[in-house]
């Protein structure tokens, strides 16, 4: 297991705190989009930018770089949030998040936005995309890596599974899913609205190499994501436990901040927590 | 007429096979259909760069779209009612919006699939394609233009619909015809009146001006292969020197080929129209003939327009 000392992972989730602080900033800039879900899968995509990823922002086009796909479009805030901190655009831009003639699109749009691989906003799409990339990977005896962050609602979707067969199918092992496990969809509970569980034997029972963690524990989404990339002839999915609106304490497990922006009050309270200047 | 009669699925296998050898980034798709589309030779000939996805149309298309952001030239084929309705959200978002470069290949389009009934035969397809922003849509008149389509289409970058047929179909080009896309090609001069086909209903229409020259009417045939991007100059040139046209189709006359020619003539130059397709209601089991005959695709069905169309000239 690869040790990281205290003040590498103390780094990251202070990028991690930035990314959420990004993020409500542009939703409540904007007057819509959805915090939930952003904040809920922000460490997954901090770890990822900031240290799993071979990647080159002032290359986007890159070919040997590893490729990102968020199928849950709707947490793009987040996405675009990694994407300028990292450098693929000014950080400035992200308060032109859903204006008109923006390159930040509501949902992310890979015409627009330097960085983003795939279009999505359509849940379910993006998966089986990046099945397509690792395809493609695979063809060419390219070494890159594809990661997908999937919503649990996204596992309503019955696409979600055709893409599960077809990547055990296609031993594609060069693909990792992390599941931002939040436990919420729009309507409700995960388990009220349509019940996942037991979400680990379905994913199991479809060939995956199937890791369980804390979705906001830096270290457990590294050493995991460490383990899937020794995993052969099968993909992975990591199951990430989270707390939806992770990081503002009104919107934690409130259901109601899946798709809606926080008033001034509320803005300037999460902007306090996530210790901005508010 | 004594027409050739081909398949144009035959001629998709081999223009297929043909693109392996000249593209290494090209890779098909397929849904469980493949010896049916023949995407099964390209299979056969190139093992590692066929991918049958089994029954999950949607899946299919979504995975297009991650192999064409990755730099391959995808083609994906399954029935034309599986590889539209079936999946819409998937060419939505994921080929037409991004631009993504699949060329989605039906065939067992329309009517003509006859004994499996309306559950399989689509006639709404070209409306569903047309509409979609970035999608380009060709119905190929015959077996050999469906092979210089195919091949034209692998080098022309973007989303394609190209829309083929089970049956075997009368054979109106040979191999030296040129495909362009922006030009419709006119296959008989006239001047009276103007016929507009696509696909299996050009056949018809040369048939139906030469019934129609039996009653001194000239008529002009065009084979408008390519619905979208959609030739209005050739469409506006026919209007003004003709004054008088009608479409035929293998589709629903709801927003079909005839909708899209009728907005240029709207819009441009109006002189009396007439459809010939199918009316608004879903097909059923038969032989081809015997539905053709029934949905009003039968030659007669063209010269009787044609005649309603004359009335109206002025």
């Amino acid at each position: 297991m690869e040790v990281y000392n205290g003040e590498f992972i103390r780094e990251l989730e202070a990028t991690a705190k930035k990314v959420r602080r990004d993020a409500i900033q542009m939703i409540y800039e904007a007057g819509s989009g959805h915090p939930g879900g952003s904040l809920s899968a922000a460490d997954i995509l901090t770890a990822l930018y900031f240290h799993i990823m071979k990647h080159d922002p002032k290359r986007p086009d890159w070919p040997d770089r590893d490729r990102f796909v968020l199928s849950k479009g709707h947490a793009a805030p987040a996405l675009y949030a990694v994407l300028a901190e990292s450098g693929y655009f000014p950080v400035d831009e992200l308060h032109t998040l859903r204006k008109m003639g923006s390159r930040l699109q509501g949902h992310p749009c890979m015409q627009k936005t330097p960085g983003v691989e795939m279009s999505t906003g359509s849940l379910g799409h993006g998966f089986p995309a990046g099945n397509g990339m690792a395809l493609a990977a695979k063809l060419d005896r390219k070494l890159y890596r594809i990661y997908v962050i999937c919503g649990d609602g996204e596992m309503d979707v019955g696409e979600t599974w055709e893409a599960a067969m077809l990547a055990s199918h296609y031993k594609l092992d060069n693909i990792t899913v992390y599941v931002d496990r939040n436990k919420l969809q729009l309507d409700g509970p995960t388990e009220k609205i349509m019940s996942l569980e037991p979400l680990v034997d379905k994913w199991k029972s479809f060939g995956w190499h199937v890791i369980e963690i804390n979705g906001h524990n830096m270290k457990e989404i590294i050493h995991a994501t460490n383990e899937a990339k020794g995993v052969k002839g099968k993909p992975t999915v990591i199951i990430c436990h989270t707390i939806k609106g992770k990081g503002v304490s009104y919107m934690e497990g409130a259901v109601h901040f899946h798709g809606k922006a926080p008033n001034k009050q509320e803005y300037e309270q999460a902007m306090k927590e996530l210790g901005g200047g508010g | 007429m004594n027409w050739k009669m081909e398949s144009q699925r035959k001629q998709y296998g081999r223009a297929l096979v043909e693109l392996g050898k000249e593209h290494k980034n090209l890779v098909v798709l397929d849904a469980d259909l493949s010896s049916s589309t023949r995407t099964a030779d390209f299979a056969a000939a190139f093992p590692e760069r066929f991918f049958n996805v089994g029954i999950a149309e949607q899946n299919m298309m979504d995975t297009a779209a991650g192999l064409a952001a990755s730099g391959k030239i995808v083609f994906a084929s399954t029935f034309a009612v599986f590889g539209t309705g079936r999946c819409y959200d998937q060419i939505r978002q994921s080929i037409a919006y991004p631009k993504m470069n699949v060329k989605i290949v039906v065939s067992h389009a329309g009517i003509t699939v006859g004994g499996d009934g309306a559950s399989h035969q689509i006639i709404e397809d070209i409306a569903l394609m047309r509409v979609l922003p970035n999608m380009r849509v060709v119905v190929p008149v015959d077996s050999p233009e469906t092979y210089r389509v195919v091949k034209t289409m692998a080098t022309t970058t973007g989303p394609c619909y190209v829309r083929i047929g089970r049956a075997d179909v009368p054979t109106v080009t040979d191999e030296n015809t040129k495909f362009e896309m922006d030009q419709a090609p006119v296959m008989r001069e006239g001047k009276d009146v103007t016929l507009i086909g696509c696909g299996i209903m050009v056949s018809k229409c040369l048939e139906a001006a030469e019934e129609l020259s039996k009653h001194g009417v000239d008529a002009r045939v065009v084979n408008l292969h390519t619905i979208k991007p959609i030739d209005k100059k050739t469409i506006v040139r026919a209007a003004r020197e003709t004054g008088g046209v009608v479409t035929a189709e293998e589709h629903s006359v709801t927003m079909g080929m005839g909708s899209a020619v009728a907005m240029v003539l709207v819009e441009n130059f109006h002189v009396p129209m007439k459809r010939v397709g199918i009316p608004d209601v879903f097909g059923e089991s038969g032989a081809c003939d015997e539905l053709m005959d029934k949905y009003g695709l039968t030659v007669d069905n063209i010269v009787e327009a044609a005649h309603d169309v004359l009335k109206r000239k002025k």
